[in-house]
């Protein structure tokens, strides 16, 4: 174990961070939750703010979730959040086009912990008619909303209804209430459209998270949005997560706005207390992290309990 | 920061505008500032304008002067286009100003898998001790304006030049991914895989873990350094060491991997060896 943390000393929250399951396609779904944590850890995250898509593909379409495989993949978040407390919180994903089913599992999900809903592809921002009760919903609840973003999508993309900066502007408008987490601006599409398209709309907030690490696109987008509504994040790739970190030096920010965006933004954006725990964890007493299974017995293929 | 006899040559390195966006300040006297700050020993530098032009000579032209007053540290890497006539006297140039390798362009100038000329330069590159450097991309496909319509290199290109029977081509391909790497390595003989190097600049590490597990398959030796300045965050190949699992971690790290003079060793080897069998 090192004496300091890759990612630097001062606190660390990934906003926007994934893990699988048992019921997911890939037969290395263990050593893929492992090495998240594992690689956190060394890098100093203290809190993974995180959603497990439905069953990323193997049942129903990640961006596409089935009901029956979102419960089950939000009760296994929620399992595994409790596991590894307090460095795991859990986002509660949902599908939009099943809105009774959606607001159950937002009102289940918080009920149990959960700090945010996360929103991927499943309909676009700009179908009022189907979100404005997902951004109701958080707003009644005051949680944020991690919306998927593609940067400037310029045509359909296959497997999702992916929206952009501009399309998420519009329902951030009808919802000032509501804080929505922009996601991955180095997650693909054009991200110099993104700063401009959502400038205005001081309830959207964005993470840095992606395997993008275009040089000028930190400069930019701080330059639209500025240091206090810009988080820190990894999503799939946590190298970019520490690359991004390093880079962070160079582009003239304080240690105050590094902080805002390692870790302040995140507390002042989720509900109250969220991260204190985690916060005020010793990072070098943690022992070196390590996964167990959290679903035996509690969970099966025939969908997420309600116990 | 990192003991100077330990510090690697970047092998991926241009100077000038990007056509499709604005980059920061790409001009070779931040570059020296930049290799200096993150630790490596020299770049190999290509020009960035010199990709989009029909005729690459008058950007080879600047970017030898751009470099002049930085040559301990900045090591041209001319483009040579095959098919556009006198394309000899570019590699020519290029020996004769000690550049270690020479780029090449095929998406660009829309060669299909196996196009002779590249067959002929890799050939000829590599009987004059020059690597032969085959950048894959400059961004993520999701985000490319919509003039730049010619895609990512693809696995058949390298192969096919790999392959070149009697060759002794070294290539080294900038920018892949763990699956074009794979589809290469594999696709190779024992003896074609010792003549073909990878960056790791796009290589994804944890949770997925791409990068150690082509540690770990193909080793250390065939991974390269590189900066990907003025294009990328150049922290991001340090990034990618920093988090290997420990086992894959030695103090010595940095000797395993290659890096600019380690490839240009090799070059000269081949070349050497191709020279006194002929």
């Amino acid at each position: 174990m090192t004496d300091a943390p890759l990612g630097g000393p001062e606190p660390l929250i990934d906003p926007h961070a994934h893990f699988h399951t048992p019921w997911t396609n890939r037969g290395d779904w263990q050593r893929y939750n492992q090495s998240r944590l594992q690689a956190g850890h060394r890098m100093g995250v203290r809190c993974h703010v995180a959603s497990i898509l439905g069953s990323w593909g193997h049942t129903s379409p990640t961006y596409f979730a089935s009901p029956e495989d979102q419960t089950r993949a939000n009760a296994a978040m929620l399992a595994l959040a409790a596991h590894h407390a307090p460095h795991v919180k859990a986002f509660v994903a949902v599908n939009p086009n099943f809105r009774q089913h959606a607001l159950d599992e937002i009102a289940h999900g918080l009920s149990r912990g959960a700090v945010g809903i996360k929103l991927a592809a499943a309909r676009r921002t700009t179908d009022f008619a189907v979100l404005d009760a997902m951004a109701e919903a958080a707003a009644a609840y005051d949680v944020p909303i991690l919306q998927h973003i593609w940067q400037h999508r310029r045509r359909d993309w296959p497997n999702q209804d992916a929206s952009d900066g501009a399309e998420l502007a519009a329902l951030a408008a009808r919802h000032p209430r509501t804080r929505f987490l922009l996601a991955h601006i180095g997650g693909g599409g054009d991200w110099a459209h993104t700063g401009p398209a959502v400038a205005d709309l001081p309830n959207i907030v964005m993470d840095l998270s992606g395997s993008g690490i275009d040089r000028g696109m930190m400069d930019e987008v701080l330059r639209w949005v500025g240091p206090q509504r810009l988080l820190w994040a990894a999503d799939l790739t946590l190298c970019t997560g520490l690359t991004k970190l390093r880079a962070l030096a160079h582009v003239g920010l304080s240690n105050d706005e590094l902080a805002d965006i390692r870790w302040r933004n995140a507390e002042r954006l989720f509900p109250r207390g969220t991260f204190t725990a985690a916060l005020e964890s010793d990072w070098r007493a943690e022992p070196p992290v390590t996964l167990t299974t959290p679903w035996d017995g509690t969970l099966g293929p025939q969908g997420g309990i309600r116990s | 920061m990192t003991e100077p006899s330990a510090r690697p040559v970047d092998t991926c390195a241009w100077i000038g505008g990007y056509p499709f966006r604005d980059l920061p300040h790409p001009e070779p006297a931040v570059l020296v500032r930049v290799l200096e700050r993150e630790g490596f020993a020299g770049a190999w530098v290509g020009s960035l304008p010199g990709v989009f032009h029909r005729d690459p000579a008058a950007s080879n032209a600047s970017l030898y002067a751009g470099l002049a007053p930085h040559r301990d540290l900045l090591h041209p890497v001319p483009i040579v286009r095959p098919d556009w006539p006198g394309w000899e006297r570019q590699l020519q140039r290029a020996v004769d100003e000690g550049a270690p390798a020479v780029r090449a362009y095929p998406m660009q100038w829309g060669y299909a898998p196996g196009h002779a000329a590249l067959n002929t330069l890799a050939r000829a590159a590599g009987e004059a001790g020059v690597v032969l450097q085959l950048p894959v991309r400059f961004e993520d496909l999701r985000q490319r304006h919509h003039l730049d319509t010619a895609g990512d290199l693809s696995a058949a290109h390298i192969r096919a030049v790999a392959r070149l029977s009697e060759s002794a081509a070294c290539l080294l391909v900038s920018g892949a991914s763990r699956e074009l790497v794979e589809e290469v390595h594999w696709g190779l003989t024992p003896e074609e895989q010792q003549r073909v190097w990878y960056d790791w600049h796009w290589i994804w590490g944890p949770p997925e873990d791409h990068f150690a597990h082509l540690v770990r398959s193909i080793g250390p030796e065939r991974l390269a350094w590189s900066s990907w300045w003025p294009l990328r965050l150049t922290q991001q190949a340090q990034a990618l060491v920093d988090m290997l699992p420990e086992e894959l971690t030695p103090t010595s790290h940095r000797s395993s991997f290659a890096d600019g003079a380690v490839i240009m060793s090799a070059a000269h080897r081949a070349a050497g060896r191709k020279n006194a069998s002929t």
